[in-house]
């Protein structure tokens, strides 16, 4: 009675190969991270001592170590990071709990989206234009991150409107009907319950933003600098421009080099998002907020 | 209460006898009509039950009166409802104030994710101001007070800093009744507060409102008529928008004026 049919192991045959597929298809997109963070770790480990992550580059950038451009590198983010979360988590809050729902905020949400499909050499020559020439910052840490802020807004936004969506109506009907006005309606609900999903998207913004190079090469960092930024208004050296500059610029860098400098990049940002992991957990565990 | 200026020659011996009263009220959802001239009179003090098939306007009209309908961009009213004998669609209405004197129960319990206790003291935290607002040992008096006048005391004493949204659903239910409380409202609307409960649940719910009738006045939307009979004294009938009859539950049931109403009682609608 209960014997598989022709039909039955047809079935499972076709499951067993749709599974196949997809399992394929997971090892085909882990395998490369795995390779390229196991190339890194084999080629640039060597390369990594206490010398080379605090002490400047010398001899032409083909010794020494990269301390100068770690630190721009976290002065890039760190600037970026406080103008484009403010300003992000800002305007996602007034389009989601605030702005009628119209055609005008309609447009507004999609331009948003499409600018985070703006490459970002284009942002680096508006930033020029912006923010170095129009706003005379000049080459400097500021006009560099407020480029970067601009590129990563739209991300901030779209990820910010996002997690709000997904705070349940009903909340909000039960914060209005108590007599909340919108702003407590949102300190107290809305953003509390939000606010892992915006940490998500801080998090890829440090990503993109520790490791872009085209809109920071135009307007504030520069391939060497002998000392460190004193203030925004300093130019810097970033560890993305550093590793394009030995990797290509610069002759006679031994082959750890830029290995080491990648190595770094990406255990910063591996670095910088596990500590707002860690918030999100933290603010979780929380009762309250 | 809402306002305090108005000292009206009609409005005056309105206060005594009607918690809520509408006038003519109409209400549109952008081309739909769904309230016809809504004439109602709901006493103090008293639990009115709204009755109808689903679709009708219940939900609609309980929620024109503590404006929350208004998120809609497209809703347009004309008419007017009085809370307490003062216009509650006037100009310089504070919607805080208004909702503050009139709570709202729903239909899936809506506790939020927090605490039972700061369930309790959320409305408080809204409408105190910061310096001014209640001690931490009265806090906590307001508390234990509102769950004991809502039945649940017994059940969450020992749990108070437990996550609402871990209660069964009559009990949180009934904390959404409970969290009204602290601000003491003198109106409480209830959209179907118990379709969402087992009957225990129901049976416990129907008991708390019983319990709270006379001190608050209670209008219940329900569309459950053996509910109508078990929790309310006075009841009206809706059909399409319009009001059909209102008067004591117990007429209503035994021998109802319209023959709309009979026909519903008699389960001929849906
Ligand atoms: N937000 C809304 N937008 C448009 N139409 C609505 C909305 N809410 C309710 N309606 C319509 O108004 C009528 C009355 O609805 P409602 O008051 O929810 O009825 P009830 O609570 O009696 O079931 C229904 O025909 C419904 O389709
Ligand atoms: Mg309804």
């Amino acid at each position: 009675m209960f014997q598989a049919t022709k039909r039955d192991v047809r079935n499972k045959n076709v499951e067993f190969l749709w599974r196949l597929l997809f399992l394929t298809m997971t090892v085909l997109l882990v395998l490369p991270v795995l390779i390229i963070l196991a190339t890194l770790i084999v080629k640039g480990g060597p390369a990594i001592s206490l010398g080379f992550l605090f002490l400047e580059p010398t001899n032409g950038m083909t010794e020494g170590g990269i301390f100068p451009a770690l630190v721009g590198t976290l002065w890039l983010v760190a600037v970026a990071l406080l103008i484009s979360v403010p300003l992000g988590v800002a305007a996602a809050l007034y389009l989601s709990e605030y702005a009628p729902d119209n055609w005008l905020t309609r447009v507004i949400n999609l331009a948003i989206i499409n600018l985070a499909g703006v490459p970002s050499i284009v942002h680096a020559l508006f930033g020029v234009g912006a923010f170095v020439l129009f706003f005379g910052f000049g080459t400097s840490i500021l006009a560099a991150s407020l480029t970067l802020a601009v590129m990563t807004l739209p991300v901030v936004i779209v990820t910010t409107r996002e997690s709000l969506l997904a705070v349940p109506r009903a909340f909000r009907e039960a914060c209005w009907s108590m007599g909340a006005t919108r702003w407590q309606t949102i300190r107290r609900v809305v953003l509390p319950n939000a606010v892992s999903g915006i940490l998500t998207g801080v998090i890829l913004e440090v990503s993109r933003t520790a490791g872009e190079t085209a809109p920071i090469m135009l307007t504030g960092a520069v391939f060497f600098l002998p000392f460190l930024p004193q203030g925004i208004f300093d130019q810097t050296m970033a560890l993305s421009l550093h590793l394009f500059v030995i990797s290509t610029q610069v002759p006679n860098v031994p082959e750890h080099l830029p290995y080491g400098v990648a190595l770094v990049l990406i255990a910063m940002v591996l670095m910088l998002n596990a500590a707002s992991i860690g918030f999100r957990v933290y603010l979780r565990g929380r009762k309250k907020w | 209460m809402i306002r305090n200026a108005r000292e009206g020659t009609e409005a005056t011996s309105d206060r005594h006898e009607n918690a809520i009263r509408t006038r003519n009220l109409n209400l549109w959802y952008g081309d739909f009509q769904a309230l016809l001239d809504v004439d109602l009179q709901i006493k103090k003090g008293v639990v009115t039950a709204v009755i109808g098939p689903s679709g009708c306007g219940k939900s609609t009209l309980l929620r024109s009166v503590n404006r929350i309908n208004e998120r809609l961009g497209y809703v347009r009213i004309t008419g007017g409802i009085e809370v307490l004998g003062h216009d509650v669609y006037e100009d310089g209405v504070s919607l805080p104030r208004l909702r503050k004197e009139v709570g709202m129960v729903f239909q899936r319990p809506n506790p939020l994710p927090i605490s039972i206790r700061d369930n309790v003291l959320f409305s408080l935290d809204l409408h105190g101001t910061r310096d001014q607002g209640p001690g931490k040992g009265v806090k906590e008096e307001i508390v234990e007070r509102c769950l004991r006048r809502v039945l649940l005391w017994d059940s969450v004493k020992d749990r108070l800093q437990a996550k609402a949204t871990k209660l069964s659903l009559a009990e949180q239910q009934k904390l959404c009744i409970a969290r009204l409380l602290p601000v003491k409202p003198s109106i409480l609307l209830m959209d179907e507060p118990c379709s969402a409960l087992d009957p225990k649940g129901t049976a416990a719910v129907e008991e708390l409102i019983w319990e709270l009738r006379g001190v608050y006045t209670i209008l219940i939307v329900t569309h459950n008529m053996a509910q109508a009979r078990r929790v309310s004294e006075e009841c009206v009938f809706m059909l399409m928008g319009r009001i059909v009859e209102h008067s004591l539950t117990e007429d209503m049931f035994a021998a109802p004026k319209e023959k709309q109403t009979a026909d519903y009682i008699e389960g001929r609608y849906g």
